[in-house]
């Protein structure tokens, strides 16, 4: 089986999705005795190319062009597909990451081919691939397998493989330019600069101890209950992303794959179901403790403590407590 | 401008899910609602139409329950709906579902596409992406604000990590709309009322001359083994916080 493994860079820098992707492809590739590809797309990155090199492979490709600079859906799908037209690999992985959303899928479908995303895992059962992803907001997995003639596209969710069991390979592999045709007049989105909108008020990544909220809460008015117990256990206040597109506690609050990653030692998640965008981005914290009104509320996956009720007696109760544990 | 916004119905968010075969749940005895990021997708087709003039068409795929959610679409405001009838739809692969669909679409010749980043069933989160490449139209996503521009848009992509860019894009077009970008309005009872009148369009699927074969398929749907063994405490509230603290302080260490 022939894998080729599509990197993501910015600026030179590691989307660091991409070592997840990229053990996992190396995973696979042991299993099904494949050959792998690591693929390095943009411009002016032949030292990443040369980066990737050193782990554990058969040969990195790399794709240069001046209108790959900047990414645009058009320039990267017409380069990739002249890339897998060379290559010609049975299975494509990328990393599901918010670029690889915006063109893998339309990559996928100029080749007439389908993808599986935002996977979480994989089994290599009697010589056939099957891969896992959630459904219903974490509330189920489904196992899911290709049909029809390869090449096959899937991607790997942030998280679902350690980008640190990376191999490294004996020796270095070695690096192939591939050259793709693009003209200007065949990309139609002009993106302009990145930017941040203000700037973070508080970095949640450095709280110790993080207490966030979720639809559970119901309405802004009930916020301080949740202030209270952040104040009595020495916490800062968190969310899930209703709540802050709801404008009830501002957006740098905001947990998950569109706000901060977060490890504390111990995260409080109060009425958040567990939706698979919020739980990327909690998930590597020491103790997680969920209350939740739904016993089969997925948040309870990553639990290691959990009530089952109603937060709004739980959690004054839990805030009496601690606060007398602490006069006591 | 012509805005053609594609809405799914999925179940309600509270519905208990019984797993069946063919990786489906048991419909009978559940609600369905109006998928939430799509419920956005249309807002904001509905405001750009209020403030440059033109009309809303509300497309939505699956058996004769998802008139419902194009009802609602239309009490809210969109002029007129399309059902694509297929009492299957739950079995497409996202590109037979993004296929079907393109075909609907395309005889409406629309000036832009919008429909929800993904769906809170399936989760595919490719409609949009696949209905661009199908049509031949330039695409953005992840969009948190958008801007007329001459014959064009200019349209504000999330990217992660905080991170924002703008993208300037011409018409025709299609854009994913990220959750949050607007606050999504209450059907109106006059809104209600006028929707009686407006047209739903329904096309049987199998009209509609698609073809294609399935490039993936779903073998089942579980319940996920749990990575982490949770240790559920039990009791009065009074009594859980109590052990609750007991062990953050003596078995966890965290407190």
């Amino acid at each position: 089986m022939n894998i080729l493994l599509i990197t993501e860079q910015r600026e030179g820098k590691w989307n660091k999705t991409s070592l997840e992707a990229l053990a996992a492809a190396q995973q696979i590739a042991a299993e099904a005795k494949g050959h792998l590809s690591g693929l390095v797309i943009g411009k002016g990155v032949a030292t990443l190319a040369d980066e990737l090199a050193a782990s554990k492979l058969e040969e990195v490709l790399l794709v240069e062009h001046d209108l790959l600079g900047a990414y645009t859906p058009d320039g990267f799908t017409l380069a990739l597909a002249q890339a897998i037209a060379q290559v010609k690999p049975d299975l494509v992985l990328l990393p599901h990451t918010y670029q690889v959303r915006d063109f893998a899928p339309k990559l996928a479908a100029a080749l007439g081919k389908g993808m599986i995303g935002d996977c979480v895992g994989y089994r290599y059962e009697n010589g056939k691939l099957v891969f896992v992803r959630q459904m219903f907001q974490g509330k189920t997995a489904a196992d899911v397998v290709f049909e029809g003639a390869p090449p096959w596209f899937a991607t790997f969710q942030a998280g679902a493989f350690r980008g640190d069991l990376v191999a490294r390979g004996a020796s270095k592999a070695p690096v192939k330019s591939l050259a793709v045709e693009l003209k200007p007049e065949q990309i139609r989105t002009k993106p302009l600069e990145l930017f941040r909108e203000a700037k973070l008020a508080v970095d949640l990544t450095q709280a110790p101890i993080l207490v966030a909220i979720g639809r559970g809460i119901k309405a802004p008015e009930n916020i301080p209950i949740a202030e209270k117990l952040a104040q009595a256990i020495g916490g800062e206040l968190a969310a899930s992303r209703p709540i802050c597109d709801e404008g009830w506690l501002p957006m740098d609050r905001q947990i998950g794959s569109s706000g901060q990653t977060v490890a504390p030692k111990l995260y409080l998640a109060l009425g958040i179901s567990g939706a698979i965008q919020h739980v990327v981005g909690m998930k590597g914290s020491r103790t997680i403790v969920a209350i939740n009104k739904d016993q089969n509320a997925p948040i309870f996956e990553v639990a290691d403590y959990g009530i089952v009720g109603d937060l709004f007696e739980i959690v004054p109760a839990l805030t009496e407590e601690l606060e007398k544990t602490k006069s006591a | 401008m012509k805005i053609v916004v594609c809405i799914k119905q999925v179940p309600a968010k509270d519905a208990p899910l019984v797993i069946v075969e063919g990786g489906w749940i048991r419909e009978s005895d559940i609600g369905f609602e109006m998928n939430e990021p799509d419920s956005f997708a249309l807002e904001e087709a509905l405001r750009l139409k209020e403030k440059h003039t033109g009309e809303v068409i509300a497309v939505s795929m699956g058996p004769e329950r998802v008139k419902q959610t194009v009802k609602e679409a239309l009490a809210k405001g969109a002029d007129r709906g399309i059902h694509v009838a297929e009492d299957k739809a739950h079995g497409l692969d996202p590109l037979g579902v993004a296929k079907s669909l393109a075909a609907a679409i395309e005889r409406e010749e629309p000036d832009l596409i919008l429909t929800g980043l993904q769906s809170d069933d399936h989760g595919f989160g490719q409609t949009g992406v696949l209905l661009a490449e199908l049509l031949g139209l330039p695409h953005a996503t992840l969009i948190m604000q958008i801007e007329v521009q001459g014959q064009g848009l200019r349209v504000k992509r999330e990217l992660e990590a905080g991170w924002f860019q703008w993208v300037e894009l011409p018409l025709p077009a299609v854009l994913t709309i990220q959750s949050g970008i607007n606050k999504v309005r209450y059907a109106t009872l006059k809104g209600i009322m006028a929707a009686k009148k407006k047209e739903i369009t329904a096309i049987p699927r199998e009209s509609l001359g698609v073809t294609h074969e399935p490039t993936q398929r779903i073998e089942r749907i579980y319940v996920p083994a749990k990575t982490k063994k949770t240790e559920f405490l039990d009791g009065t509230p009074k009594e859980a916080a109590a052990k609750l603290v007991e062990k953050l302080k003596h078995e966890a260490r965290v407190l």
